[in-house]
């Protein structure tokens, strides 16, 4: 479908230079209450109250937060690699940011329509590997060049998982197409693709595969934005602080920002892919629910209680070692994804 | 062909940092990624105890003994107490005998749940650290109602105690154990059994029983390599005989015996054991007066006594030569964690630096203790 | 082969586990403290700052004796007999104050709060309140003068003291000589008595006597 900027101003260079506004105004408002929600939802689980000084529900705090990261004097070491030093933070935030533009938050709005859109997530979402590389690299710093080593494995070996387990969805629907992905799991729940995607009852059989697959994404994705239980390039117990070192002021800013960002951009392909993306769970029985704007409320309430899982198991896992890391991707995750690809190429064959 | 060119690489976790619990300096020497050294140095916490303990008199000596091991302070003063007492060859009635022993074990648990949330912090899980935080405030509280102090608390005097329970404290004693049960479960299928923390401690820093023993190891670190030694039942003092426990042991449930999930686990059933303890005694205490047999003046013949108590850190000891007057000639520390803390170089070599710091978490080392 | 199951099976169950107790600890009351707007109740033998009674207070030192770490300091000036210390000289449980406490100072800084000091007072009137909020921004803050006595008041007293000390060794001095006088004058009226049995053997040292004076 159409964008609908592109309806009311015609499909010229003005359109495309006001489609991503909104997507940006969304992603800053969702960095900023991101980090408090995942203050407050931490503080819920371990019986405190969560930042509540600035105001009741500590509504200003990322703000504040922010302003005084703003005002704080950037240290830089010595003999850093001056351009790429400077730009490490920009270039990882940008590839994050890039990723939403296929993110079909209605249907009527959806910045980029690719045909390859699924394809283009993961390969420009890789592109923060680059910035983490320079950011290691360029601060003249052995820790973090093992810290950025280490988080540059940590990302390229899990895109294989990633692309796997979405692969299940991607041979049931034919397409690479975002849009088409929440198009075709209208008519309600049960026509999601984690409970099978429309079809008939011999759907049933592919359920299990089906959350498994999504279990599967969704650890994979927790290991490519580095969140733990997948966290120790950046963790404060382990020997050094990871890439993130030499950074001060609004650049650190700019990698948490980053990490934040790819939260809800990995949760929103979740979302389209298993979750229906932004079809209503009534389908047609209530059509108010269905309209271009309530669409949007369906797919922003998925995709964030898929984040707010992602919070949930933060704050509730150990860390895990980087070799143990490495093992559960090669031996465990891999194999069960293959397995399942083989599965879903099976059901296929007999019951098409 | 040129030669691939490895060095080992000299690494400093030094005195400032979050999972070296205290200012420990460890200096690591690593091939990749692999320990193959770790030299513990120490001192950055040395306040001069033992000397300041000969310029003192007898019961000033008590304050200077709660800082040593800041979270154990009930067992610290114990154990001068009971030394002290040996020397004066004072009985104290029973009623401050099985005061004495609830504090103590209350004191366990507070001690071990540090030690099992900093373990946990170490490792990553952010919230049993906070859960266990929350139940030690309520142990530290019940502290507080008796002698006024959270944390170092000058009670046990020589001779006897400096306050008497009140109802209020065994009421609300009796609370908290049956608050706790359940919570010691929690934290057991939180952090104890999730396969995550299992993966990161099991068959990490394995310390054969032999080895410990000759190194002088006490405590649950002994106790998780399989060797079932407890002061408290095998060399009781005060009224241990008289109550009914077990001695915990790491019996490789998960991972093999010796290794940090065997002596982190060793704690947490410790925990339970301490409240049968409390259980036990707390309905029983006889009536008296606590401050019955505390001498006016202490001024002991000379001679010299050696006492040994069960810490929940290990062999707590101390050695007192006192030559007749008011001040003791010479007050000696035997702290465990020094004697545990001897072995880390051995069973650290041939892992990697994030095992480091889970084995040096599972000594559970206060360096109060070590640095005195 | 069945153990790669089963780490698998141990990994979902355990995390599943965790995942769930921490999820009902989301809708548990929260155990914070907002303070400084609530405050907990802090019991009755709470031990934070100390307070001491200069009414009270006899000056007798068994404080500043009984601290392990040195943090009180005492000087005390003798009472002149007939001046009252105080407002009336006694304490409130009716014992008499000989000495005026000139100075009575507390580091807070060295303080460790370990309360032994409380014991030995005789009239208790040193004791722990519950105040733990006296930060101050110098050092100086933390040294607590307790005594009623000003620096000058208490010079005077000194001066007072040294003056009284001074006359009354004078007047010792004196009565020591007159004493003295007094024995020699008995010795001598018993020298005459025992004179009347014995005149010759006495008249010597009746000489002598009666020179001695005259020389010196």
């Amino acid at each position: 479908m159409e964008n609908i900027f592109t309806q009311w101003f015609g499909d010229n260079i003005l359109a495309y230079i006001l489609i991503p506004i909104p997507v940006l105004i969304w992603v800053s408002l969702f960095a900023l209450y991101a980090v408090l929600a995942e203050r407050k939802i931490s503080a819920w689980m371990q019986n405190r109250i969560g930042p509540n000084r600035t105001d009741k529900y500590g509504l200003l705090q990322t703000i504040l937060d922010a302003v005084k990261l703003l005002q704080k004097e950037i240290v830089s070491p010595y003999r850093t690699d001056t351009i790429w030093y400077n730009m490490a933070p920009f270039i990882v935030f940008t590839a994050v940011f890039l990723g939403y533009a296929i993110l079909p938050f209605s249907s009527v709005f959806i910045s980029a329509d690719l045909n390859i859109g699924l394809f283009y997530f993961f390969s420009i979402t890789s592109i923060s590997v680059v910035g983490v590389l320079m950011a290691g690299w360029s601060s003249n710093n052995k820790y973090s060049l093992f810290g950025g080593m280490r988080t540059v494995a940590q990302i390229v070996s899990y895109e294989i998982p990633t692309a796997l387990s979405a692969l299940v969805v991607v041979m049931l629907t034919g397409t690479l197409s975002m849009q088409k992905y929440a198009l075709i799991q209208e008519g309600g729940i049960f026509n999601w693709y984690i409970f099978g995607g429309p079809g008939d009852i011999t759907k049933i059989i592919l359920i299990p595969i089906m959350f498994v697959s999504m279990a599967i994404l969704f650890i994979s994705t927790l290991a490519e934005s580095n969140r733990t239980p997948f966290d120790l390039t950046e963790a404060d117990s382990e020997l050094v602080a990871g890439v993130h070192i030499e950074y001060s002021g609004m650049r650190f800013a700019m990698f948490f920002f980053a990490e934040y960002a790819e939260m809800f951009a990995v949760s929103g392909v979740i979302t389209t892919l298993f979750l229906g993306g932004w079809q209503s769970p009534f389908g047609d029985l209530i059509p108010f629910l269905n309209g271009p704007v309530m669409q949007v409320f369906w797919f922003l309430a998925k995709s964030l209680s898929l984040v707010f899982v992602q919070i949930w198991v933060r704050w509730t896992l150990p860390r895990v070692r980087i070799d143990q890391l490495m093992t559960m991707c090669w031996k465990y995750l891999i194999p069960i994804t293959l397995v399942n690809v083989f599965l879903v190429g099976i059901y296929m064959l007999i019951f098409n | 062909m040129a030669e691939l060119r490895t060095e080992e690489l000299t690494i400093n976790m030094g005195p400032q940092h979050p999972s070296t619990h205290g200012v420990l300096r460890l200096v690591l020497t690593l091939n990749g990624e692999i320990v193959t050294d770790v030299k513990p140095v120490l001192g950055y916490l040395h306040r001069c105890f033992e000397k300041h303990a000969e310029a003192m008199t007898y019961p000033q000596v008590i304050p200077y003994t709660d800082r040593m091991d800041y979270l154990n302070s009930m067992n610290n003063e114990l154990a001068y107490v009971l030394a002290a007492e040996k020397l004066l060859g004072i009985e104290v009635p029973e009623r401050v005998e099985y005061i004495r022993v609830i504090m103590c074990e209350l004191q366990r648990i507070a001690s071990h749940l540090v030690a099992i949330g900093t373990f946990g912090n170490d490792a990553g899980a952010f919230t049993p650290f906070l859960y266990c935080f929350a139940d030690r405030e309520k142990v530290l509280e019940l502290f507080e109602i008796v002698c006024g102090a959270r944390l170092l608390y000058n009670y046990i005097w020589i001779g006897g105690l400096s306050h008497d329970i009140t109802p209020e404290f065994v009421k609300k004693t009796k609370e908290f154990i049956k608050y706790f049960r359940p919570r010691i479960t929690q934290v057991n299928n939180l952090l104890s059994f999730n396969k995550i923390f299992i993966e990161r401690t099991a068959n990490i820093g394995i310390l054969p029983p032999d080895v410990a023993i000759n190194a002088g190891c006490s405590g649950p670190t002994l106790r998780g390599s399989g060797v079932k030694y407890d002061l408290r039942k095998d060399d009781p003092y005060s009224i241990y005989h008289k109550f009914d426990f077990d001695v915990c042991v790491g019996e490789g449930r998960y991972g093999v015996a010796g290794d940090c999930w065997n002596r982190y686990f060793v704690r947490a059933l410790e925990m339970e054991q301490s409240l049968r303890i409390i259980e036990q005694a707390i309905d029983n205490i006889p009536e008296g007066d606590i401050a019955s047999a505390v001498p006016k003046r202490v001024k002991p013949v000379a001679g010299e006594s050696y006492v040994r108590t069960e810490s929940p850190k290990g062999e707590l000891s101390y050695y007192i030569i006192s030559d007749g007057s008011l001040n003791p000639y010479r007050v000696k520390a035997r702290s465990p964690s020094f004697c545990n803390l001897s072995v880390i170089n051995q069973i650290s070599r041939g892992y990697m630096i994030a095992d480091v710091v889970m084995i040096l978490g599972s000594f559970d080392i206060v360096l109060g203790c070590i640095d005195r | 082969m069945r153990a790669y199951f089963h780490h698998i099976y141990q990994s979902v169950y355990t995390i599943m586990i965790g995942m769930s107790i921490t999820f009902r600890h989301m809708f548990q009351k929260p155990v914070t403290i907002q303070y400084p707007e609530q405050r907990l109740q802090l019991p009755e033998r709470e031990r934070n700052r100390l307070f001491v009674n200069m009414e009270d207070c006899i000056g007798c030192d068994q404080c500043a004796k009984a601290c392990p770490v040195s943090c009180i300091d005492i000087e005390t000036v003798k009472v002149i007999p007939g001046e009252v210390v105080g407002k009336t000289g006694v304490t409130s449980q009716g014992k008499k104050k000989a000495l005026h406490v000139t100075n009575f100072t507390i580091d807070f800084a060295k303080c460790c709060y370990c309360q032994l000091c409380v014991f030995p007072c005789p009239t208790e009137c040193i004791y722990m309140t519950d105040v733990f909020e006296f930060s101050t921004y110098e050092r100086q803050g933390l040294l607590y003068q307790f005594s009623d006595l000003t620096p000058l008041q208490g010079e005077e007293k000194k001066k007072m003291w040294a003056e009284y000390s001074a006359e009354q060794e004078k007047k010792k001095a004196l009565a020591a000589q007159e004493a003295a006088a007094k024995k020699a004058a008995e010795e001598k009226a018993k020298a005459e008595n025992k004179d009347t049995d014995k005149p010759e053997a006495k008249s010597a040292p009746d000489n002598k006597e009666t020179e001695k004076p005259k020389e010196s």
